[in-house]
């Protein structure tokens, strides 16, 4: 890990929702920081809290859910706290995002080339002609044949590959220094998938973009990103280097999430599986939020809730890397 | 029984039911005017339909707080001495008969068609939507004016038809030939021209339901489709078609009102609001604006107040707003 | 495109046959022409003299066909109570529901849709649940009533407006216009007002159930994740396509302004076709109601084309083949 200034940080960030039967946590003490160009994955079950992160972070979180504790800051300045339009600027110029589903998130009546263009003349000091002209190179860039014609198409008129390449090129058009990503290929075709993820990863190398990249995909993680946080229950189990996460976990439940994987390499007679499911936000247990499904649990577990420790190659969120405890 | 009921207390609908002021206002408004309706004949201070009852001394008096009015009148007096405030009572009882009656006939045809044309679905779904859409095309109040006036040109004809045939009694024919048919014409010419609305949500969920598993299943085990469409399908369609009902009543019983006041509605014998509201549009310029103010009035409390519990009902069972 | 119409128009002349059906049924079974004509007492051969002559001996398909053809050139034979012309009445009256129908929908559509955008878009203004409330009242009111409650206000207790007829009309050749005349347009006022509140309240319903709908969406998240102002945010993105659907609707409700007109003209004595056909429902006279009739059908079929013709300009996803697909 390089030893310069995280492009993003994210400290002790806690994301609650009112409702009528009390208040849910979503996301509990999270922090995490991203170093400009390097990509980070986060993982985890649905519901874990992946995609909320992801909205905090570039302020789009759905009422009635609010920050209520925390910190975001980019390139050391804080963002939680700004108003709509100081965010806004910021949005598409520092932060991008790519969502999950290109047929949905492409205004069908405007062509393509109009929400490139109008996005560039929002943030970069450029006029129309400039920016069209640059939203011809945008489609070259992501792949796009014929470019000059397909300028003037509209959504429809692309298959669902092309539309998430016109959607990243939407994301990168004016130059953020971070992208969001959450589930760019979830809603692709398999074979899509791969085109579209390594268009991804080449570009954001190219242009020196850092990345959050939200998934449940394990293979893409490993194929894409440097280093990887692994979400349960609102709250980050584990985060590491990718190679050490995905070969060695050292959380129980990155373990379990691992090893439940079929591997190509040899035969299984059963996949390993993880007794019972992830705690609904309403009913968190007390402790660490995996105590009732951990098979290395022990008395301290269910009373304190740990926070990320020194585990050697990565850190966790367990007990059992914490020196002061007495295992067995 | 007991355990249900408590659920229903604890469930989200009555929680966001109480939570809005508004909803329960127009709940308590919407069952005054109901029960005020339906116990007409019992709590009326007077029976405006009674001839001996009525004094034409007593003519045009104005409300209660006016100088020239009286305490028993409490609403004013029409021209022929008809206290206004229990005409409104036996009125509104007729508009509230009339109004759910034909959403309840409605509703009935509507989701019997809808069913049948989302289930079956082939030429029987494309022949009854077709009728749909030539229907929709035009607005209710158009449809409900042309099948009340047809029929009405149309039944002495087919009575006396149906007569020669043998197939009804000189007495029944005399009795269907009086004015109380115009009632049913009525409430027939309503539910026709409302019928569309449910059909068209009914097929809609019932394509949606025929193809999930419960559906397959039941088929592959043997059930016939009428059992199918009723005891499966049906129970699951009919959510929406809560609210489209309760949406519809509002508008039937506004539509009731229009067709009395432009007089093809229900006969003079049975006013409803809004025949009592012609009436008293003729003495709007001599001054007694009471005579179709105040019917206006109970009118528009009625109709507000059920549109406004069909909102609330439309939006706490929309699961998108949850 | 031109296929679009084509098919279109096809699809619109069942419906027009079907109307053309039930008219001509209406006027061959329900009303009794001959015994009308003929008044109270009259010879059996002056009656088969009188059915030969009106054809009423042929069969269903021949008297349908004559049917057909005499509307088509605007024949609609003798009304029952007034003897004459049908095709005369009516074009005596079209100028003033026209008229009427117009500035009502013009009211309706210039005040109601920028209330439906506003509220759409400022949920929690106390402006928006002002309009809310108002639209709430102004869907249980009936026109009639609407109408009787602004002739007491504003000719029983102030004075100021006239509450029947539409006052001087200047006639330009085959139209005659209440515009042109101070007394035309003030007898105007009222009557449009009662047409138009009701339309208005449900356009704003309309559009602003369209804009929370649209405001909901994932490339609107998507259009404030690029940092788009809320300019463009609301107005070219969300408005555009809230608009979309909204045309539909409002085209189908403006054709409703012609049918409802029917009770305005009655509150207010309008000398339009709507109190032609109600005076005529009430005296069953069959050749009015049937004409009026397949009028209102030819209308609300043209009205549904055009609206059609309009979604197909607007939406770009319906000019499928305009040969541009790829991979």
């Amino acid at each position: 890990m390089s030893n310069t200034a995280p492009l993003l940080e994210v400290q002790n960030l806690r994301v609650e929702f009112p409702t009528r039967r009390g208040t849910l946590v979503a996301l509990d003490d999270v922090s995490f920081s991203i170093s400009p160009g390097e990509v980070l994955g986060v993982v985890g079950e649905s519901g874990a809290g992946k995609s909320m992160t992801g909205a905090a972070i570039i302020g789009l979180l759905e009422p009635p859910g609010r920050i209520a504790q925390g910190k975001i800051l980019l390139n050391g300045k804080r963002i939680d706290n700004l108003r709509y339009e100081q965010m806004r600027r910021i949005r598409g110029r520092e932060i991008g995002a790519i969502f999950q589903d290109p047929l949905t998130t492409l205004n069908p009546l405007y062509t393509v080339g109009k929400q490139l263009a109008e996005t560039m003349t929002t943030h970069l000091p450029i006029g129309p002609g400039e920016a069209k002209k640059r939203a011809i190179e945008w489609l070259e860039l992501v792949g796009i044949p014929a470019a000059a014609q397909r300028i003037d198409s509209y959504p429809h008129e692309f298959s669902g590959g092309m539309r998430q390449r016109v959607v990243i090129a939407l994301a990168l058009c004016a130059e953020p220094k971070l992208i969001v990503a959450d589930e760019p290929t979830t809603a692709l075709d398999v074979s899509i998938q791969a085109q579209v993820i390594a268009l991804l990863k080449s570009l954001a190398r190219e242009k020196g973009t850092a990345m959050m990249l939200v998934t449940h995909d394990m293979g893409v993680i490993a194929e894409t990103a440097d280093r990887v946080a692994v979400m349960y229950a609102g709250r980050i189990a584990e985060i590491g280097p990718v190679r050490e996460v995905v070969k060695h976990a050292n959380h129980p439940y990155s373990a379990g999430l691992m090893g439940s994987i079929p591997p190509l390499d040899r035969r299984v007679e059963r996949l390993a599986q993880i007794d019972g499911a992830m705690p609904r936000l309403s009913a968190i247990p007390q402790g660490c939020a995996y105590n009732p499904r951990c098979p290395q649990v022990f008395a301290k577990c269910r009373e304190l809730r740990p926070e990320l420790i020194d585990a050697g190659t990565t850190r966790a969120a367990c007990w059992l890397y914490d020196t002061e405890v007495a295992r067995g | 029984m007991a355990a249900s009921v408590r659920r229903f207390f604890d469930s989200d609908l009555w929680w966001s039911f109480t939570r809005s002021p508004v909803t329960v206002v127009s709940a308590i408004v919407a069952a005054v005017c109901i029960l005020g309706a339906v116990f007409a004949p019992l709590i009326a201070p007077h029976n405006p339909f009674d001839l001996a009852s009525l004094n034409l001394s007593d003519a045009f008096k104005p409300p209660a707080w006016d100088e020239e009015g009286a305490r028993e009148y409490l609403l004013g007096t029409d021209d022929q001495g008809r206290d206004v405030f229990s005409a409104i009572m036996y009125g509104a009882r007729v508009s509230l008969l009339v109004g759910l009656s034909a959403t309840a006939f409605a509703t009935l045809l509507g989701v019997t068609l809808g069913l049948l044309a989302g289930y079956v679905g082939g030429a029987v779904d494309s022949f009854l939507m077709r009728i749909c859409d030539i229907q929709l095309t035009f607005p209710s109040i158009l449809i409900a004016l042309l099948v009340d006036g047809v029929v009405r040109a149309a039944l002495p004809r087919i009575i006396v038809w149906l007569q020669e045939r043998g197939v009804l009694s000189a007495e029944i024919s005399a009795q269907l030939a009086h004015q109380h048919i115009a009632l049913f014409v009525v409430i027939f010419a309503i539910g026709i021209s409302e019928w569309p609305k449910f059909a068209r949500t009914v097929r809609g969920s019932t394509l949606v339901e025929r193809n999930k598993e419960y559906v397959q299943a039941a088929r592959v085990i043997g059930v016939t489709r009428a059992r199918i469409m009723v005891s499966h399908v049906l129970p699951n369609v009919l959510g929406p078609v809560l609210v489209v009902a309760t949406l519809n009543l509002g508008l039937a019983i506004l539509s009731e009102a229009t067709l009395s006041f432009l007089g093809v509605g229900v006969p003079p014998t049975q006013p409803s609001l809004g025949t009592l509201i012609r009436i008293g549009n003729d003495f709007l310029f001599s001054g007694e604006w009471w005579i179709t103010i105040f019917p206006g009035i109970a009118l528009i409390l009625m109709v507000l107040s059920v549109n406004l519990l069909g909102d609330w009902l439309r939006d706490a069972l929309n699961p998108k707003l949850r | 495109m031109f296929a679009f119409i084509i098919s279109r128009i096809l699809q619109a002349l069942p419906v027009l046959l079907a109307v053309a059906l039930i008219s001509f049924a209406m006027f061959a079974y329900v009303g009794d022409p001959v015994a009308i004509m003929l008044g109270q007492d009259y010879t059996q051969a002056q009656r088969d003299a009188l059915v030969a002559d009106l054809g009423l001996d042929q069969p269903f398909w021949v008297q349908f066909g004559r049917f057909i053809g005499n509307a088509v050139q605007g024949e609609f034979g003798l009304s029952y109570r007034l003897s004459r012309p049908v095709a005369d009445l009516i074009a005596e009256r079209a100028p003033a529901t026209l008229e009427l129908a117009f500035c009502a929908a013009g009211l309706a559509l210039l005040i109601g849709v920028p209330m439906g955008v506003y509220t759409g878009l400022y949920r929690h203004a106390w402006l928006s649940r002002f309009f809310l409330t108002f639209s709430l009242i102004g869907v249980s009111l009936p026109t009639f009533l609407i109408g009787i409650l602004l002739i007491l206000v504003f000719a029983v207790w102030l004075g100021v407006l006239p509450s029947f007829g539409r006052g001087d009309t200047v006639r330009l050749g085959w139209w005659t216009t209440g515009f042109l005349t101070w007394s035309g347009v003030k007898a105007l006022v009222l009557p449009a007002i009662t047409l138009g509140l009701f339309q208005l309240t449900l356009i704003m319903r309309l559009v602003r159930a369209e804009m929370l709908e649209v405001l909901r969406t994932d490339y609107i998240k998507f259009a404030r994740a690029r940092g788009l102002p809320n300019r463009a945010v609301h107005f070219g993105h969300a408005l555009k396509n809230t608009m979309v659907p909204v045309i539909t609707i409002v085209g189908l409700q403006l054709g409703a302004i012609i049918a409802f007109a029917i009770v305005t003209e009655q509150v207010f004595q309008w000398p339009g076709m709507g109190l032609l056909f109600i005076q005529s429902v009430g005296a069953a006279d069959i050749p009015v109601m049937s004409a009026y009739l397949l009028l209102i059908a030819l209308v609300f079929v043209t009205i549904n084309l055009i609206v059609d013709l309009l979604y197909y300009a607007v939406d770009p996803r319906l000019r499928i083949g305009r040969g541009k697909g790829g991979h």
